[in-house]
Parts: C-alpha cells; structure tokens; sequence
C-alpha cells in the first residue's frame, strides 16, 4: 500500500443535500428494477396482453397505461431497466478500461508512444460522439452490445486524458523513483503504484460518463440501432411511442422522464463525489 | 502570432490526416467482408443472392482488391482531390449528397446555437442577478435539466405539447421558418443548459475575485458589477467549450432531423449507418472531422482576443 491512498482523502457524499438524497433512492430503484424485474412489474412485458385495455391511459390497474397491443407500460420501463443500464455500464466499462490502458502507457512511455496516442485521442475527440458510435455501429453490427461496444469507443478519450495526467502527476513523486530505485520493474511499478493512485479521479470520471452513456445508449436504440422490439429497452419504446403520439401521450412520457430521471440522479450523485474528492 | 498561427495549422493537418486515415480503417477494421455485408442490404447478413461477379465488380469499383498500402494511398489522392466516392445505396456522388443536405443542417445548427447562447445567457444572469436565493437555486437546477434531458425526448414532447396540442409548429418536414422552430429549440435546449452552467460557475467565481470587490466597494450594485465586469471574464470558459458545442449540435442534429423529418447530413448520416453506406459514412466522418477542426482554430484566436494576457503573455 502506497503513502498516497492512505493520506488521501476517500469519496464521500454530502448525504445532508436533499437533492442527493432524492437521487440515491431513485438510483436504488432503477437498480432493483433492473437486477429483478420481476418483483416490480405486476406483469410480464411481453406477453400479457390485456386487449380491453389497449391504449389505455394511466390507471390503478396500469400506473403507465398500455401500449396498442395492452401490454402493461410500467413492466415495460421495469424490465427496460434491465437491458438500458446494463448497456451503459458496459459501455463505461470498455472506455474506461481502454482508455486508461492507454493513458498509463502514454503517461509513462512518453516520448513517441505518448505522441502516437495523445494525437490519435485528438482525432477521436475531433469526430461528435454520437457520429462516432454510429460509425462503430456500422462495423460492429446492429444490437444492443454492439451500441453498448460502440459508446463505449466513442468514450475512450476523456479516460485517456485523465489517466496520462494521473500517471504523470505519479511518476514525478518521491514514492515512485524510490520504487523504481528498489529495482522495481516497468509493469509491477504500474501495477503497484501507478493504477492505485490513479484510480480514484478515474472512478470519478467513470461515474460523470455514465449519464451521457445510457443518454447516448437510448438515443442509439431510439434511431433503431439496439434493442429490436418486443424487446423492452426505453430508448426504443419512445420510438415505438411515436406512432400514436396524437392519442396516447404516456407511451412516449414516461419512457423519457424515466431516462432523464435516472441521468439526473447519476449526474448529481457524481458531481457530489466529485466535490467531496477535491 | 505567425508562429502561434503555423503550430496550430500544422496540428490542424494532423487530426485531418487522422481522421480521413480513420475513416479509410473503418472499412478494412469491419469483422468479415464489407463487400459482402453490403450486398446483404441493411441487416448485416450476408449476401446470398448477389453473383460472385457482381461482388467482384464492386470490390474492384471500391478497390479493396488492391494492396492495403496501395488502397491506402489511393483513398488519399482521392479525398485530397474532393473525390469521396460514390454512395452505395443512390449511386450518386457522396459529395453530391452532402452538398445538398449541408444547407438545411448550417441553417439549423446556426440557428440553434444562436438560440442556444442567448437561452443559456438568460439563464445565467437569471441565475445569479435574481433576487432570493431560493429563487436563483431553482433556476440553477433547471440548467441542470438541460444536460440530463434525452434530446430525443424532447423533440417528441415539444411535437406533442406545440404541434399536437397547441397546434402552433408543424411536426415534420422543412417548410419555411415555422418548421425550424422546434427542431431548432430542441437542440437549443440542449445546449443551453451546459452554457448556463459554465456562466452561472464563471460568474460565481468572478464575483469572488478582487475586482469584484474593489467594485463593490465603489459603490457599484450587483448587476453592474456582474454585466459590467464578471460577465466578459465568465465567458472565457464557455468560448473553450465552443468547439464541443458544435460536435453536440451536430450529433444532435442526427436525432433531431431523424424525429422532425429534415433533410441534412445528420439524417444521412442515419441512413447511410442503417444501409452499410460505407462511402457516405466516411466522407462524413472526415467532414465533421475538419469542421471540428477548424472551428477549434478560430475559437483559439477568438480567446486570445477576448482575453488580452493569452496574446500578451503575461501571468494572470
């Protein structure tokens, strides 16, 4: 264990903030719609059709209302929870693992390999995201791991920057020429030292990211991109919403609200953690 | 300045090489034969009523039947001469596409970020020059709201609430001004909300500063103080953010011309992802790609006019 990690401060959230409070519970219960669906929908997404009921406003009976074939629209969002959050995370996942691999080695290789990669970061960062990811959805294929795949590309480079940053902040401290002086190798000493210390700004970010990846998740399966329907996933049943917009306007409603929900709380949970890290 | 000039135009040229070599690897990084995928239509399947010699006739057409280095160096001649191919799914020149669908996408970007500087500007000064500080928390955090809004969702509402309730605005298509309000607000919105933020924190530390004091302490009231003085320096960072601004607006674009049916190169962009277009995909790439570019470029000698200790170099 290094000096660092033990002086500096740990993550903490202002819990007294009602604004965080308010999106601690809503994040809990996005989660638990998405680990068990099928404790929350009083009905099976798919297959309950309750044709008496078809495009049905919000009742006792269907809180979100129904869509055209009377299926339930809350076990709708409930079971979407499933596929939209777990593609975010995946998403999150790839850009940071890819991109703090290459920060670490462009930090700590400098010269050529720093160059080669930090010019290649200015590109990605060069193209609009969204373009980006769509691009890497016209290679990688259609579905929603390929959309989760794609984002994740598409954010590499905010990974990148931070982790070279980190590295270099690291490998000027005392506590890393001693451990290079102790004869410690290349790839042990970033191990070791260089990716504990970095991780903390890291995670930050990885938090900061996950708003703007389920945001650009669901907008890739609203263009039709991901989920294939009847596959519940809330970016696509705003798209399926759209035909009877006129008359039903819950089908749309809710989906949305319930994203922009879920990217609110994110977002001012990881600014808390943010604040509190400084 | 000439120096400053030639650095940053030579890092211009690099992140253009980039993209366009970018683009060129699309092609060659997609898993199997892109060929075959798009002979297979949409899907990605692939093809199985296609000839073999009409697959070899297209591999020739896109030269992918040469050595990489010699498609490579090929593709640059070509982009270099304004050359970006055919479209697969029109036939028609790419460039052909895009000069016609670029006019509606400028026409609705400028709009928007027009829009969106002055929504964002209000919300600012709202923010900080109202009275209350419950008040001016409230109009913080429907900034917040901005960023966290699918813009997708908000095209539907706005159709819903303006066109279908209200029946003030078309829904679809590109017909005169009335039809750029919504999709124009849409992406405005959007924006807004990260302009109103960086300004509200801008003028926050601003009023922080010394000279916000030495103002105060000349007897000068809040809101000369905050559009005399804070507001010219708040707007640094959001000049820096400019450049970003463009990409969203631009990404933005694809979901809002999709949802109000506008011609543009978002829209195309769509399209060509759903047919395997891939001749449209690059020329694409490698236009945003110099339009971010250059954007970048001005925005950094617009800095250093605004703020006179870049040019100078003096300390802060």
């Amino acid at each position: 264990m290094s000096v660092e990690t033990l002086v500096r401060r740990r993550p903490v959230v202002r819990w007294a903030a009602p604004g965080a409070v308010a999106s601690v519970l809503l994040l809990t219960v996005v989660v638990l719609w998405a680990a068990l669906p099928g404790l929350f929908a009083p009905y099976d997404p798919v297959s309950d059709l309750d044709a008496a009921h078809a495009l049905s406003g919000p009742s006792t009976q269907h809180w979100f209302g129904t869509d055209l074939l009377g299926r339930d629209l809350y076990s709708r969002v409930v079971h979407g929870a499933r596929l939209s959050v777990s593609a975010a995370l995946i998403a999150v996942l790839v850009s940071l693992v890819i991109g703090s691999a290459l920060g670490m080695l462009a930090g700590y290789a400098g010269r050529g390999v720093d160059t080669v990669i930090m010019r290649a970061t200015e590109v990605m960062v060069a193209i609009p995201g969204l373009l980006l990811s769509l691009a890497f959805v016209s290679i990688l294929g259609f579905g929603v791991t390929n959309v989760a795949l794609a984002v994740g590309i598409a954010g590499i480079p905010s990974f990148v920057r931070i982790a070279r940053a980190e590295t270099l902040r690291i490998t000027s401290r005392p506590y890393f020429d001693a451990a290079r002086c102790a004869g410690t190798g290349h790839l042990v000493t970033l191990v070791r030292h260089v990716a504990p210390n970095a991780v903390g700004p890291v995670l930050v970010l990885a938090g900061l990211e996950l708003g703007g990846a389920i945001l650009s998740v669901a907008a890739l399966s609203f263009l039709g991109f991901g989920a294939v329907p009847p596959t519940p996933e809330w970016g696509s049943m705003v798209s399926e919403g759209r035909t009877h917009l006129a008359t039903a306007w819950w089908l749309t409603t809710f989906p949305g609200a319930v994203v922009a929900a879920t990217v609110l709380a994110t977002n001012r949970l990881s600014r808390g953690v943010r604040g509190a890290n400084r | 300045m000439t120096a400053f000039l030639l650095r940053r135009v030579a890092q211009m040229v690099v992140v253009l090489w980039g993209a366009i070599t970018l683009s060129f690897a699309l092609v060659h990084l997609v898993p199997g034969d892109p060929v075959r995928i798009m002979l297979g239509g949409g899907s990605g399947e692939t093809a199985a009523s296609a000839s073999p010699e009409q697959e070899a006739a297209l591999r020739s057409q896109l030269g992918l039947d040469q050595p990489l280095l010699l498609q490579y160096l090929g593709f640059l001649r070509r982009v270099l001469t304004g050359d970006l191919g055919q479209s697969y799914s029109t036939g028609q020149p790419v460039t052909a596409s895009i000069g016609a669908g670029l006019g509606s996408t400028v026409q609705l970007g400028g709009t928007a970020i027009l829009a969106a500087v002055l929504l964002g500007l209000l919300f600012a000064l709202a923010g900080v020059l109202l009275p209350g500080r419950a008040v001016r928390s409230v109009v913080q955090s429907v900034t917040v709201l901005g960023v966290a809004v699918p813009s997708f969702w908000l095209a539907v509402v706005l159709i819903q609430v303006f066109s279908f309730t209200l029946g003030w605005f078309p829904a679809f298509g590109s017909n005169g001004v009335q039809s750029l309000v919504l999709p124009a607000l849409t992406l405005a919105l959007v924006t807004a909300g990260t302009i109103a933020q960086l300004l509200t924190r801008g003028l926050t530390d601003a009023l922080g500063e010394p000279y916000a004091d030495t103002a105060r302490s000349k007897g000068l009231g809040r809101s000369r103080i905050v559009l005399g003085h804070a507001l010219r320096n708040a707007s640094i960072p959001v000049l820096t953010m400019v450049g970003m601004m463009v990409g969203g607006i631009l990404s933005g674009a694809v979901i809002v011309e999709t949802v109000y049916g506008r011609p543009g190169i978002g829209r195309l962009f769509v399209e060509g992802v759903r047919a395997h277009d891939f001749p449209l995909i690059q020329a694409l790439i490698i236009l945003t790609g110099g339009l971010f570019v250059v954007v970048t470029l001005l925005v950094d000698l617009a800095y250093r006019w605004v703020d006179p200790r870049i040019r100078t170099g003096v300390p802060a």
